[in-house]
């Protein structure tokens, strides 16, 4: 499917340039906004973006599968990343990672048939002090136990 | 903006990492506010009444720890995959764009209005005497009360861990302590008396400040899981350009979920010791040695831990013996 950005988005790209003494520098916002409007990186979103940066899809595909923050496949409608890193793991995060593990039925970066849940084991999300957690898209939920993980899984839909 | 001013830059790029969408926004949005208000900017000019004039630019990062290395940072911000450069040139010499660049932390940054309205003789009194000021000490793992605590450099490991972070749960005893992040050499329960928070005493203790970032362990802590993780983070983190990096820190991740399964041969120990030893020092950047420096300190430390989980008469046919004959004595400084 061909991919174009909105009136308002290609406005928001346009003014990136003023930030960055090159085009190719914007690579790394204009692939946010293009998330945002497209829901992940399509082969299409690479080949537009690189034609308004001016520079090869190798450019950017190499950016975009460097950063794991951009997904190369449509994540689901909550995409739940749980943190298993040590601060978290100390706090319990694996009985969390396994009950989620199965509540959802999905296992590492899978995405529920009806996209609903898609699921990432993630590195440490800088939550140490308030371990474990879950990113549920943008959102931190912090301090959790495992009841709560499931309270806040049961609460998305 | 003070700091641009001290040594002359028009652009200035505070690189947040990614997954910080709520910190980026409110600090875009203060950012913004400075622009209107004429403190930033070409408006500058007029406000201050001085030909200089810094922009401010966020770059969000998109979810790579090696971001903050300063060179894979500024590849970043060129809108590169995050690979560290090789030094030199350094960037002071040769940075953004070519350009010369100073890279320093917001924390160390948010010093500068302090000291300029109260003067050095008060920042200078305030914590240990060759780091003065305040540190953000992130307290987590086993204590009651986990969190970011500010306090004076210098502050004593034990106080920070029993008073403000309000002991270990259920008064357990404690095994280890990460004093600055994963990457730093891990502490013995038993020495941590007396270890104040800076650069000197915890040389002397055999580790370093790192970050900060202070992990505490109580006494039923699996370490070699402990250390399987951390190995875990850093094998995801390899940027992949160095091959010792790329390849060794894969090595350590099998070796220790091995080992933390129960099934490590014989050898185990001796061979994660010249894996890490293999990676250390020969790698582009610092990452490499925070990939090693855990494993080395960790089971040169807490060795009885690690040959318990080894099974004698497993010995994997394959294991070469050449390469881990070379690297096998480890000193602990």
């Amino acid at each position: 499917m061909e991919f174009k950005f909105t009136v308002e988005n290609h406005e928001k790209v346009v003014k990136l340039f003023d930030n960055y003494p090159t085009k190719k520098a914007a690579i790394m916002p204009v692939l946010y906004i293009a998330q945002e409007q497209n829901g992940y990186i399509s082969g299409e979103v690479i080949k537009e973006v690189s034609t308004i940066l001016e520079v090869t899809e190798e450019d950017v595909m190499g950016v975009v599968t460097f950063y794991t923050m951009y997904h190369q496949h449509m994540p689901g409608k909550y995409h739940l990343q749980v943190c298993t890193n040590v601060s978290c793991m100390l706090r319990g995060a694996y009985d969390i990672w396994e009950a989620v593990k199965a509540k959802t039925g999905l296992k590492n970066g899978e995405t529920s048939a009806d996209g609903l849940f898609s699921l990432e084991e993630v590195e440490c999300m800088g939550s140490c002090g308030t371990a474990p957690m879950i990113a549920v898209n943008e959102d931190f939920h912090e301090n959790l136990t495992k009841e709560k993980a499931l309270e806040l899984i049961e609460s998305l839909n | 903006m003070i700091a641009a001013y001290a040594i002359g830059a028009n652009s200035a790029y505070v690189y947040i990492r990614g997954e910080y969408h709520k910190w980026i926004k409110l600090f875009q949005k203060a950012l913004d506010e400075a622009y209107e208000a004429g403190l930033v900017g070409e408006k500058m000019k007029t406000t201050f009444g001085t030909k200089f004039h810094v922009n401010i630019y966020v770059h969000k990062g998109a979810g790579a720890y090696i971001c903050g290395e300063e060179s894979s940072l500024m590849n970043s911000i060129e809108g590169k995959r995050g690979y560290p450069r090789v030094k030199p040139p350094f960037p002071a010499q040769n940075g953004l764009w070519g350009n010369p660049t100073t890279i320093n932390n917001v924390e160390t940054l948010t010093n500068v209005p302090a000291i300029i309205n109260k003067g050095w003789e008060w920042f200078s009194k305030i914590g240990a005497e060759k780091h003065p000021g305040t540190i953000l000490y992130g307290v987590s793992g086993h204590v009651n009360k986990p969190g970011v605590y500010e306090l004076p450099s210098g502050t004593l490991l034990t106080d920070i861990i029993y008073n403000y972070a309000g002991g270990v749960p259920g008064n357990k005893k404690i095994k280890c302590v990460i004093p600055g992040g994963s990457s730093m050499p891990p502490l013995r329960g038993d020495q941590l008396e007396g270890i104040a928070m800076d650069a000197e005493s915890l040389k002397a203790a055999g580790s370093s400040i790192g970050t900060a970032g202070i992990m505490v362990m109580d006494e039923d802590t699996d370490l070699v899981r402990v250390l399987a993780r951390i190995s875990k983070f850093y094998y995801h983190e390899s940027c992949g350009q160095c091959t010792p990096c790329r390849e060794g820190t894969g090595w350590m991740v099998k070796i220790l979920n091995r080992m933390a399964a129960g099934h490590g041969q014989k050898d185990d120990v001796e061979l994660l010791l010249s894996v890490a030893n293999n990676i250390d020092g020969n790698t582009i950047c610092a990452l490499g040695e925070a990939a090693a420096w855990p494993v080395k300190f960790m089971v040169s430390r807490f060795r009885e831990e690690f040959e318990s989980r080894m099974n004698n008469s497993l010995d994997h046919p394959s294991l070469n013996k050449v390469h881990s004959m070379r690297h096998s004595k480890i000193t602990v400084e």
